[in-house]
């Protein structure tokens, strides 16, 4: 009896690993700017190139940064979500047309509602390096010291804002 | 007019030459130093594969951005660093030992030493297990006296009688089995003896 005893517990870890490990997603690569500022930038906006934009602006409030870009078909599932929140009028989003033609964002968000209180163009793709972005979309939630506070990579789903984007909004608001 | 195509097709490699592909950047032994420390990083998107290797359009633009840095006389060190806090220690192929990274630089030791000691463990227990069954008991040593002293029917029975008692002996002959009665046993008892 004791001599299973052994085998029987190192295939008990072995399973507890591979449980967690394979349960893991290894697209979803841990962001360190969670707990740090955001990023400062200045991007032209979208609509009027001549004006700019900058996070500094949004101080003082609780805002979502989502970027997206016309080529991205997991953009265009989240949008309408996005859109629904933007009806609410819950919280500013602000968008970022990411390595993107200026026309075709702008035909893109025609297509599929406004949600953004502005957008910003980075067609360079420059500030998404600041801000660690590799594949669109990718949302920042950013409170009102300008920290950012959560970063969903991936398309946000109605369940990721159920659970953990609307209540975080909530309690950094009530801060 | 058919030989004169002939000899116009086979110009056409002359016309076609390409030149030389063009350097991606204007400095050679920069793009060296680049691509050497890009090789120790990872590209986001296509996981598997070098900053230096891929073709991802963020691994270009990366690569454009540690190309700059370089300019900017940067280290490799700092722009390293740049990356790490915008990426995170995933895009190192070389992690840093930190809390979290311990089981990973330290669990193939730790298993090392495991293994080593239940061997170690194990080969101890399989010797001195050995050594004991080496040594005669005080009935074994009384029986071989038995054996050697007695007249040679009874040292034949008292064998038969332990080889019954232990199955190998009974399945293989014995090498020397002891003489029969009456066929000269007596003669080689003595020969044995002297």
């Amino acid at each position: 009896m004791t001599r299973f005893i052994l085998p029987f517990i190192i295939f008990i870890v072995l399973a507890a690993f591979l449980y967690v490990g394979l349960s893991l997603n290894p697209r979803e690569v841990p962001s360190p700017l969670i707990g740090k500022a955001a990023p400062a930038f200045t991007l032209p906006q979208l609509y009027e190139p001549a004006k700019q934009f900058s996070p500094q602006d949004m101080k003082g409030k609780v805002w979502l940064f989502n970027v997206w870009a016309s080529w991205c078909t997991a953009c265009a599932q989240e949008h309408p979500l996005f859109v629904e929140l933007a009806q609410r009028n819950l919280v500013p989003i602000v968008g970022m047309d990411y390595k993107d033609k200026r026309e075709n964002g702008i035909e893109w968000l025609r297509r599929g509602g406004e949600a953004y209180n502005l957008v910003v163009s980075d067609f360079d793709g420059r500030v998404g390096i600041d801000y660690g972005v590799y594949g669109v979309p990718e949302t920042y939630l950013i409170d009102k010291q300008g920290i950012i506070q959560y970063k969903q990579i991936g398309a946000v789903t109605p369940q990721v804002l159920r659970e953990k984007i609307l209540p975080l909004i909530a309690e950094l608001q009530a801060k | 007019m058919k030989y004169l195509s002939i000899l116009l097709l086979c110009l056409l490699p002359v016309f076609s030459y390409a030149g030389d592909a063009k350097d991606m950047a204007e400095d050679p032994v920069l793009e060296k130093r680049m691509i050497g420390l890009a090789e120790n990083l990872r590209c986001l998107v296509c996981q598997n594969e070098s900053l230096a290797s891929s073709h991802a359009e963020l691994a270009e633009d990366l690569r454009r951005e540690v190309r700059e840095q370089m300019r900017k006389g940067m280290n490799d060190k700092e722009i390293i660093d740049y990356l790490v806090a915008r990426y995170g220690d995933f895009v190192l192929y070389d992690p840093p030992v930190k809390k979290t990274t311990l089981i990973l630089w330290y669990s193939p030791f730790v298993l090392l030493l495991i293994g080593a000691g239940t061997l170690i463990h194990k080969l101890r227990k399989r010797t001195s297990q050995n050594a004991e069954e080496a040594e005669l008991s005080a009935e074994d040593t009384r029986r071989a006296a038995e054996l050697l002293n007695q007249p040679p029917e009874t040292a034949q029975r008292v064998a038969e009688s332990s080889n019954q008692s232990n199955g190998h002996s009974a399945r293989f002959p014995h090498p020397n089995p002891l003489p029969q009665a009456g066929e000269g046993a007596n003669e080689s008892l003595r020969d044995t003896r002297n």
